[in-house]
């Protein structure tokens, strides 16, 4: 009698923290979609670097961060939707740089848009990224040298690099990713929703779900 | 019913409420963590070293009922109790922020919920340890008399 008791009030535990945790889940998406409605500016910002069509109807917003590894990892996959889908998708970066550090490479990144040459550099980053994105220890002299392969001026990147206008614009993104309760990088909304279940079957699983909903055969 | 079963009936309630107690403070800690995405501090992290086995070793006392469960339990509620009550002094800014030990990562101080205006989750833990603390005072009381 008293076990049965003790097996009831476990298993009413385990079921309410499932019940909660998925209602909670549905709350955040949709209050982000909510968002995506009425302040669009929370997920695209003026200053936010964009790839792909204008006329897309599937907005990919990602908050990211150089130093992050599985940013770098999941970057390939977001490029082979957006390649599957021609003109159809729209990625939009933002940035979150959690990791120690990490601002000053999101800073680098903007000062290379300057030149032009931002997703070369997005991409020289993420592959030498294991050189240089030590968790405790950033090295930001390492990737000082892979960078020129981007095709930069370097002179001119260090000066580029002290705009007061980048410091701002990462702390917009920061508040941004604030407000949409972005804590873990790479965050993703696709239209307005959130990916709930991270990985990357999930996330290809909500940008066609949007392509279903957008483009209608 | 006879006096003595119905002693330890109630003996058994009390140290059944402490149970519940402890499972639903480890759900609501784990819900923060990992469901509302809440970095645990490392002031969080000794917390729930304290709390989490106490889900195991109340819930292994109950089952056949042990009289020697609050010898095991009580000294991990009393220890988590005490990081709780450093803890909640931290927030609420009587010690001050330089003395906190972690300076890296994620801050102790940093404020996550807070609720009706006062309540914030170091305070929700020191709740948590004084009722445990109590219930299993309590329950000791009873067994020896």
């Amino acid at each position: 009698m008293k076990n049965a008791l003790l097996a009831v009030a476990s298993l009413a535990l385990i079921f309410g923290f499932m019940f909660v945790s998925s209602w909670y889940k549905d709350y955040q998406a949709e209050k982000a979609s909510f968002m995506a409605k009425e302040n669009v500016s929370t997920f695209i910002r003026e200053h936010s670097q964009t790839l792909g069509s204008d006329d897309a109807k599937v907005y990919i917003v990602e908050f990211m961060d150089p130093a992050c590894e599985t940013c770098a990892a999941f970057a390939p996959l977001v490029r082979q939707m957006m390649d599957a889908n021609p003109g159809k998708i729209k990625l939009v970066l933002r940035y979150a740089p959690f990791h120690d550090g990490a601002e000053q490479f999101v800073t680098m990144l903007e000062a290379a848009k300057k030149q032009g040459k931002y997703w070369e550099t997005l991409d020289i980053m993420f592959q030498s990224q294991p050189y240089w994105a030590s968790h405790s220890n950033p090295q930001p002299q390492k990737l000082w040298e892979f960078l020129p392969k981007a095709g930069l001026d370097m002179e001119r990147l260090k000066k580029d690099m002290n705009d007061p206008a980048i410091a701002q614009l990462i702390a917009q993104d920061l508040a941004d990713a604030k407000t949409l309760s972005v804590r873990k990088t790479p965050g993703y909304f696709v239209n307005g929703r959130p990916l709930q279940e991270f990985g990357h079957r999930q996330l290809q699983e909500l940008v066609q779900s949007e392509l279903n909903a957008v483009y209608k055969k | 019913m006879s006096q003595p079963e119905q002693k330890s009936n109630i003996n058994w309630t009390v140290l059944f409420i402490c149970w519940l107690l402890v499972s639903l403070s480890t759900s609501i800690s784990i819900f923060f963590s990992s469901v509302m995405e809440f970095a645990p501090c490392v002031l969080c992290w000794y917390q729930r070293i304290c709390l989490f086995p106490l889900v195991l070793i109340l819930g292994a006392g109950l089952i056949s009922f042990d009289k020697n469960v609050v010898k095991y339990s009580l000294p991990l509620a009393i220890a988590g109790w005490f990081v709780a009550l450093y803890h909640t002094l931290l927030y609420s800014g009587i010690i001050p922020e330089t003395m906190q030990p972690c300076s890296q990562g994620v801050s102790c101080t940093e404020e996550y919920i807070d609720l009706f205006g006062f309540i914030t989750i170091p305070m929700l833990s020191l709740l948590s340890f004084s009722m445990v603390i109590a219930l299993l005072l309590i329950l000791q009381r009873r067994i020896s008399r």
